[in-house]
């Protein structure tokens, strides 16, 4: 196949004993290399899927005398409405005056926005220690526990996602991705009660 | 001055050294592959900054399609068979030995245990049809999936209890699939005390400079 014949065939020189060449062409194996080639290149995966892990709160019922209230002025609750739009409040309701709603959206001015400003004092942290690691002063070991600690200082703000009904499990992972960007180490899958589901009603149609 | 004759050149092209690259290559594709598992629902999974690997084996998969129909597998031929045989005893069915090999080989599947030996005497061409994709029930009245769910956690505790610690979960969710479909997941997994699990993400590029 990758030879054209330059010598006429079966020409001349009878009598004398035919040398046989010992050279294998070896297209077709080429072909069949190429053809397996193709074929796991085709049904193979490179990539191995990315995870998000999350843990939820085990439902046993905590004790009262366990459980931690939490300060006004650090909780952050999102709600997540239908049609990618997303609410957020602070704190809760205070003497029967329900917070003020604001509403936001996924998009790095929106929600991210307010989550970096509210969690600047973490985020000015953990930019310190990237830069240390940068630097070579910490090992990447250090660096996540020196991170993880940050996060869970006192002060850091505690979000609370609550996700309605109308909204779709791209906006969950959203919420949850930006908590990672974030770094915002406490933060928790809450249901819905009724309450919210009432302040957000006039905004989310 | 006689003519000079032109010599003609044979055009014979060695190919053996393009076949060694050949298989070189192809050697090195079969061993870096791992192959695609083939999914009874196409997902179109939501994408996130988080890069952490998933790994290939010990892992317990449920998909959720847009539908928020359940889908449920896991790894490990022998691993499945052993599942079986527990759901098996909980629902009162005996499987025969050619259905506990035929259901070995299925990687993930979507059907009620009642419809289960039907399903698994189907052709695997015929087990992709949409009518055969239906989901594992996981309402409250009829929690199915919960049922797989234990089996498989049992299974696993059994074969090797230090192995069982590091099994994950892992849900794979269509992103357009609305929360309360989730919900109903996460809802029984929590309730069967599986706090802990991994949502399968593609990945998205983390912003910088925040």
């Amino acid at each position: 196949m990758s030879e054209i014949n330059t010598e006429g065939k079966g020409g001349g020189k009878k009598g004398k004993a035919k040398k046989l060449s010992t050279r294998v062409d070896f297209t077709p194996m080429v072909d069949l290399g190429f053809l397996l080639i193709t074929f796991f290149m085709l049904t193979t995966s490179m990539i191995k899927p990315q995870t998000m892990e999350i843990a939820m709160p085990s439902k046993d019922k905590v004790k009262d005398d366990q459980q931690t209230t939490l300060k006004n002025s650090l909780a952050i609750t999102i709600v997540l409405g239908k049609n990618n739009k997303v609410f957020y409040y602070n704190g809760t309701e205070i003497k029967g005056v329900a917070p003020k709603i604001e509403t936001s959206n996924y998009s790095p001015s929106g929600i991210r926005k307010m989550l970096l400003d509210r969690n600047s004092e973490v985020m000015t942290q953990v930019k310190k220690l990237k830069l240390q690691k940068e630097n070579k002063e910490i090992s990447e070991d250090t660096l996540k526990v020196r991170v993880m600690r940050e996060k869970s200082v006192k002060t850091a703000p505690v979000v609370l996602i609550k996700a309605t009904d109308d909204s779709s499990y791209k906006n969950l992972v959203d919420v949850l991705d930006e908590m990672m960007i974030c770094n915002i180490g406490k933060y928790a899958i809450v249901d819905i009660t009724p309450k919210d589901l009432e302040w957000i009603k006039d905004l989310n149609n | 001055m006689p003519r000079v004759k032109p010599t003609r050149k044979s055009t014979w092209v060695d190919m053996a050294p393009m076949c060694d690259v050949a298989f070189l290559l192809l050697t090195f594709f079969m061993l870096t592959s791992n192959f695609t598992a083939k999914e009874p629902v196409q997902v179109t999974t939501p994408s996130s900054i988080s890069e952490i690997k998933i790994p290939e084996t010990n892992t317990m998969k449920i998909e959720v399609d847009k539908d928020g129909k359940v889908f449920f597998g896991i790894d490990g031929q022998a691993r499945r068979i052993k599942m079986l045989q527990k759901i098996a005893k909980a629902y009162n069915i005996t499987f025969t030995n050619d259905e506990l090999k035929q259901f070995s080989l299925v990687p993930s599947f979507g059907v009620p245990i009642e419809k289960l030996k039907l399903y698994l005497s189907l052709s695997s061409a015929e087990r992709d049809l949409k009518e055969n994709a239906v989901g594992i029930p996981s309402d409250t009245a009829n929690n199915q999936f919960k049922a797989w769910v234990q089996a498989a956690r049992a299974m696993s505790r059994e074969e090797d209890v230090v192995k069982d610690k590091s099994l994950i979960i892992a849900i794979k969710a269509d992103q357009a699939t609305p929360f309360p479909k989730i919900k109903a997941v996460m809802n029984t997994l929590q309730d069967i005390q599986e706090n802990k699990y991994n949502l399968i993400t593609s990945l998205e590029k983390a912003p910088e400079n925040l």
